[in-house]
């Protein structure tokens, strides 16, 4: 649960750096194509997008994984429940990673 | 051989006229035999001074014998009477149906603990979560052994757990804790409140050990600090702070 807190407080600095850095263009500004393209070949904020998404992607699969232990228990299930969470938590990280690689590789 | 019909008549020196009556309203509920409860109605006279487990056991000597309560010291000390009472965990021997401020006063079985019959429940859940976070002095030497003859401690060593000692493992704090009544295998208030109570005991020595045993998945982090359990403590015991400052241990803001 110490995983849980520790990433509850590292996404809030994150996200709160993110958001002050979108409000140093325009909200419409920043969402233009060209806009995130470049926000994403720019290494630093990359990583730092990257850290948010694992770190938003672990306390979220975390809170659920815990909300789905509370409402009901069993050997299976909890094991069930676990490794279901932690797979869609890869996912989410992988489809979220390779937005970015993808980007930086030029495909786009 | 004469047939008996009925319940006796039991001879009692104490009359049941009263100028005051309640309606005290009885769940009886038998798992063996029943699929769910009803609840049996009785007119009960009472005093000023007469507690919920009086008027109970008014009604099993002089309406149904049959009625099932777990009773002992009848002064908040053995912890054997708890129940839900107008829908609160308390204990009825501790409670005055002169507080309650009702004509009408429900009696339930507690909350989150299997059913024996009628108002008893059984407290084997508990007690096994008490048990598995050793509740006594874990050390190396004995008094016995030490040149001192005793574990001196302070009074602001004794203040950090003496409030904690005061448990009398009633159950009402598990009856009242939200998470028990969806975790079948949270450890619950009570055992953690013990665990805080011999984890800031200065002569203990199984703190690590204690610490690792309800640090686990149904352990001290199901608690969502609802705090009911601290509300409804006879003896003023506040298990909720105490699970919030073992969770200061696991942090690290504790030694």
């Amino acid at each position: 649960m110490k995983i849980h807190y520790g990433t509850a407080i590292a996404a809030v600095a994150l996200v709160a750096v993110h958001v002050l850095m979108r409000l140093t263009q325009g909200f419409a500004e920043s969402l233009e194509y060209e806009s995130v393209l470049a926000n994403y070949k720019f290494v630093p904020y990359a990583i730092m997008l990257e850290l948010i998404l694992v770190l938003l992607s672990i306390h979220g699969f975390n809170g659920l994984r815990v909300i789905l232990l509370e409402l009901k228990q069993g050997r299976i299930y909890e094991k069930a429940v676990s490794y279901g969470c932690l797979a869609a938590m890869i996912g989410l990280i992988a489809y979220g990673s390779r937005t970015i690689i993808v980007v930086n590789m030029g495909l786009v | 051989m004469a047939q008996v019909t009925s319940i006796a008549e039991e001879q009692t020196s104490t009359p049941l006229s009263s100028s005051k009556s309640i309606t005290l309203r009885i769940s009886r509920y038998n798992p063996k035999h029943d699929d769910s409860s009803i609840f049996m109605e009785f007119t009960v006279p009472y005093q000023k001074w007469t507690t919920v487990l009086e008027a109970i056991l008014d009604v099993k000597k002089h309406f149904d014998h049959s009625v099932a309560v777990r009773y002992s010291c009848r002064q908040a000390t053995c912890g054997s009477c708890g129940m839900m009472i107008n829908g609160k965990p308390r204990l009825a021997c501790f409670t005055k149906i002169s507080e309650l401020n009702s004509n009408v006063i429900t009696v339930e079985p507690m909350s989150n603990f299997p059913i024996i019959r009628d108002l008893a429940v059984k407290f084997e859940r508990m007690f096994d979560s008490h048990h598995k976070i050793k509740p006594y002095l874990i050390r190396d030497d004995t008094e016995l052994e030490s040149d001192a003859k005793e574990f001196l401690q302070s009074p602001k060593e004794v203040e950090q757990y003496i409030q904690f000692a005061n448990c009398i493992k009633c159950g009402l704090c598990n009856s009242a804790c939200p998470t028990m009544a969806t975790d079948s295998s949270f450890v619950g208030p009570q055992a953690l409140a013990q665990a805080y109570r011999y984890v800031a005991d200065s002569r203990d020595k199984g703190k690590d050990s204690r610490l690792k045993m309800i640090d686990e998945p149904h352990g001290i982090w199901r608690c969502h600090f609802a705090g009911s359990c601290s509300q409804v403590c006879p003896k003023g015991v506040d298990p909720a702070m105490g699970i919030q400052l073992l969770r200061g241990y696991l942090l690290g803001f504790r030694s």
